[in-house]
C-alpha cells in the first residue's frame, strides 16, 4: 500500500522545519560570509573573494600546513578508532549473557559511559592517567615503562585512544545486539544441522545480518570521532605541542582563540564538506539495492 | 564459552575501572590523592561532596544544566512527533530531501557552529540563558528524534490509521488516543537520546553562556593554589548520577505512563467550536502542537522575551479546554 500524497503534511513538519532552519541555515550563512570576507577589526570587512580558500588548500601557506596536519590527524584518529572499536563491539555483544539479570547488568554496565558528560569523560580519564595520581598512569610507570600523556607523543595518543574506546565501544556493541536478537532462532538451528562451524556461522549467517546496523554504528562513530573536540581538549589541551590538536580543537583555536573569521568560515566549510561527503558515501552503499524496500 | 567469558570479563573490567577511580578520589582528601597512591581511601571523607551540596554556585550548575536539557528534550519531542508522522504516513512536496536534510544536520561539526551561535542568540537576545541552549540543542536533536521516531512509527500498521478513521476518530484524537501508546517506547527512547546528547554537550553550552552550566562550573577547581583534584572527581561522580537515572527512568516508567493516561477515566468525546469531536487528549494534542506555533510566532515576530508568550500559550491552552 502505498503512502498518500499530502501536502497539508507539510502543516505537521513546519515547526520542526522552522526550528532547524533556524538553526542550522542563518548560522551557515554567517560561517559563508565569514569566509569570502577579511576585516581589519572594528566589525570592517571587505570582500576577499575565495582567497580564504586558496590559502585554505595550498599546504605550502602557514594556514594551508596547519589544515591539512590537522585533518590527517583527525583522519588518523577516525581510523585507528573504527579499527579497534567495531571488531571489539561486535566481540562484546556476541559475548553477552543470553537472558536474566546477568544481561540486564550487562547492558546497564556498557551504556553508561554513553551517559557520562564529555567534559567528565575527559576529567576521568585525566585523573585516571595522570603519571603522578592516576591509577593507570602510575601502574604503567612502576612498571618500569616511562608514561607521561604531557609529554610523550604515543603516551598521549594512547590515552586518547583508549579513552575513545572506553566511552564508544558500547554503541556497537549494543547496535550490534540489537541486530544479534533479530536473527531467528531457525538460522541457528538450520546451521547446527548443516554441522557448520562457529566461524562459518559468523560470517555466514551473523555477519550479512549485522550489516545494516554496523554501518549506521560506522556512520555515527566516524562522525563523532571526526568530529571530536571536548575529551581531547579537556586531557590533552590538544598537544604535547600540536600533536593531539584535532581539527574541531584548531578551528575552535582560530575561531573564538585569535578571532580570525575569514580564516575560520573557509575552514569550517571544508570541514562540513568532507564530512558530508563521506556520510553520503555511507548512505548511499547503506541504501543499496538489497534493502532498499526496507527504506522506501 | 570461556573465550566469551574472558572478553566479556576484560571488556567490563576496563568499563569499570576509570569510574571505580573517579569515586576513590572523590572521597579521599587531596593530602592523600597527592601523598600516597592508595586502592581505597584511608581517610575516608565526604567533605568534597559536602562542599558542592552547601554552595550555591556548585548546586546552581547541576539544576542549570538539568533544566536546559529538560527544557531541550520537551521542545525536542513536540516538534518531532508531529513531524515525524508526517514523514511516516504521508508524501509530501520534497520529503525525501527534507528528510535527508534534517538528518544531515547531525553531522555539522559544532565546532562549526560555535561562534556562528553565540553570533545569533547574542543577536536575537537570549544569550546566556536556558532558552539559548535548549534550542541550539535543537540542531541535533530534532532530527535524532524524527528519526528514531520514523522508525518507531513506521513499524505501526496504516490499517490501523485507516480503521480508526472509519470508526470516526479525528486525526488528533487517533494520534493521542491510539498511535502514541503503540509507540511509547519510541517516545521513551527519543527522550533518552534527547536528554542524552544534550546532557553530555559541551562546546556550545560553554560558548552559549556566561559559566553558569557545571561543566564550566568545574573548571574553577583549577586554580593559581594547584588544582582541587578531590572536588573535580566528586563533581564529575554527580554529573553521572542523572543519565543513571534516566536509564532508570526510561526503562520502567514511560511506556506505562501513556498507557496510564490513556486508561486513566474513559470519557466521552464532545464536539466544540471547531466542529470535530474531541476528548481530552486531543485537546492536549491541538494545546501542544498551537502553543509550539504561538512561540515560534512570538520569536520571529516580538523577540526573544518568551514570558508572554507562554501567558498566551496559558490562555490558548485554557481556551482550547473550554471551547473546543
Amino acid at each position: 500500500m502505498d503512502k498518500p500524497i499530502n501536502n497539508a503534511a507539510w502543516f505537521l513538519i513546519l515547526p520542526a522545519f522552522a526550528i532547524v532552519l533556524f538553526n542550522a541555515v542563518i548560522p551557515m550563512m554567517t560561517v559563508v560570509n565569514y569566509s569570502v570576507q577579511d576585516s581589519f577589526g572594528n566589525n570592517q570587512f571587505f570582500w576577499n573573494g575565495l582567497g580564504w580558500f586558496q590559502e585554505l588548500l595550498d599546504p605550502s601557506s602557514e594556514l594551508g600546513g596547519r589544515f591539512f596536519a590537522s585533518l590527517g590527524r583527525s583522519a588518523l584518529f577516525s581510523a585507528i578508532v573504527l579499527a579497534v572499536q567495531v571488531p571489539l563491539g561486535i566481540a562484546v555483544a556476541l559475548s553477552m549473557p543470553r537472558s536474566g539479570i546477568a544481561l540486564a547488568l550487562c547492558l546497564v554496565f556498557i551504556a553508561m559511559p554513553l551517559l557520562i558528560p564529555w567534559n567528565v569523560v575527559g576529567t576521568m580519564w585525566q585523573l585516571y592517567s595522570r603519571s603522578d595520581i592516576g591509577l593507570l598512569g602510575w601502574t604503567v610507570n612502576a612498571i618500569g615503562i616511562p608514561f607521561n600523556y604531557t609529554n610523550s607523543v604515543l603516551a598521549a595518543w594512547t590515552v586518547l585512544v583508549l579513552m575513545d574506546t572506553w566511552h564508544w565501544t558500547g554503541l556497537i556493541a549494543l547496535l550490534c545486539y540489537a541486530g544479534l536478537k533479530s536473527i531467528p532462532d531457525a538460522y541457528y538451528q538450520a546451521a547446527r544441522i548443516d554441522g557448520a562451524s562457529r566461524w562459518a556461522v559468523f560470517t555466514r549467517i551473523e555477519l550479512p545480518k549485522l550489516r545494516s546496523v554496523l554501518l549506521i554504528g560506522v556512520l555515527l562513530r566516524f562522525m563523532d570521532s571526526f568530529m571530536i573536540y571536548t575529551e581531547p581538549f579537556v586531557v590533552t589541551g590538544g598537544g604535547p605541542g600540536s600533536v593531539t590538536t584535532f581539527l574541531s580543537i584548531d578551528l575552535v583555536k582560530i575561531a573564538l582563540g585569535q578571532f580570525d573569521l575569514g580564516k575560520a568560515g573557509a575552514m569550517s566549510i571544508v570541514y562540513t564538506l568532507i564530512i558530508l561527503a563521506v556520510c553520503w558515501v555511507f548512505y548511499t552503499v547503506m541504501v543499496t539495492p538489497e534493502n532498499k524496500g526496507a527504506r522506501e | 564459552m570461556i573465550a566469551r567469558r574472558v572478553v566479556l570479563g576484560l571488556y567490563l573490567a576496563q568499563l569499570v575501572l576509570p569510574i571505580y577511580w573517579l569515586i576513590t578520589l572523590s572521597l579521599k582528601t587531596n593530602r592523600e590523592i597527592i601523598g600516597a597512591m592508595t586502592l581505597l581511601p584511608q581517610e575516608l571523607t565526604f567533605e568534597n561532596y559536602y562542599t558542592i551540596f552547601s554552595q550555591p554556585s556548585w548546586y546552581n550548575g547541576y539544576l542549570y544544566s538539568i533544566s536546559y536539557v529538560v527544557l531541550n528534550t520537551i521542545i525536542s519531542l513536540v516538534i518531532a512527533l508531529p513531524a515525524a508522522y508526517a514523514f511516516s504516513r504521508y508524501r509530501f512536496l520534497g520529503d525525501k530531501h527534507l528528510f535527508f536534510w534534517l538528518l544531515s544536520n547531525r553531522m555539522a561539526p559544532p565546532a562549526v557552529f560555535a561562534l556562528p551561535f553565540f553570533n545569533l542568540y547574542s543577536a536575537i537576545g537570549l544569550f546566556d540563558s536556558i532558552w539559548a541552549v535548549a534550542l541550539a540543542h535543537c540542531l541535533f536533536n530534532v532530527p535524532l528524534a524524527i528519526w528514531i521516531l520514523e522508525g518507531f512509527m513506521s513499524g505501526v500498521p496504516r490499517e490501523i490509521d485507516e480503521t480508526a478513521r472509519l470508526d470516526g476518530y479525528s486525526l488528533p484524537r487517533f494520534f493521542f488516543r491510539i498511535f502514541m501508546p503503540l509507540i511509547a517506547s519510541g517516545i521513551g527512547v527519543s527522550a533518552f537520546f534527547c536528554f542524552m546528547f544534550s546532557w553530555v554537550e559541551l562546546l556550545l553550552v560553554r560558548t552559549l553562556t556566561n559559566s553558569k552550566a557545571i561543566s564550566a562550573i568545574m573548571t574553577q577547581t583549577v586554580s593559581s593554589a594547584g588544582t582541587d583534584w578531590g572536588l573535580l572527581a566528586a563533581a564529575g561522580v554527580l554529573t553521572i548520577i542523572p543519565g543513571a537515572l534516566v536509564i532508570w527512568f526510561v526503562r520502567n516508567y514511560i511506556a506505562k505512563g501513556f498507557a496510564l493516561i490513556a486508561l486513566w477515566k474513559p470519557e466521552r468525546a464532545r464536539v466544540g467550536v471547531l466542529g470535530i469531536p474531541t476528548t481530552r487528549g486531543d485537546r492536549l494534542f491541538i494545546t501542544l502542537l498551537g502553543s509550539a506555533f504561538i512561540n515560534l510566532a512570538w520569536l520571529g515576530l516580538v523577540g526573544p522575551d518568551l514570558g508572554w508568550a507562554l501567558a498566551l500559550c496559558l490562555v490558548y491552552a485554557l481556551a482550547v479546554f473550554r471551547l473546543v
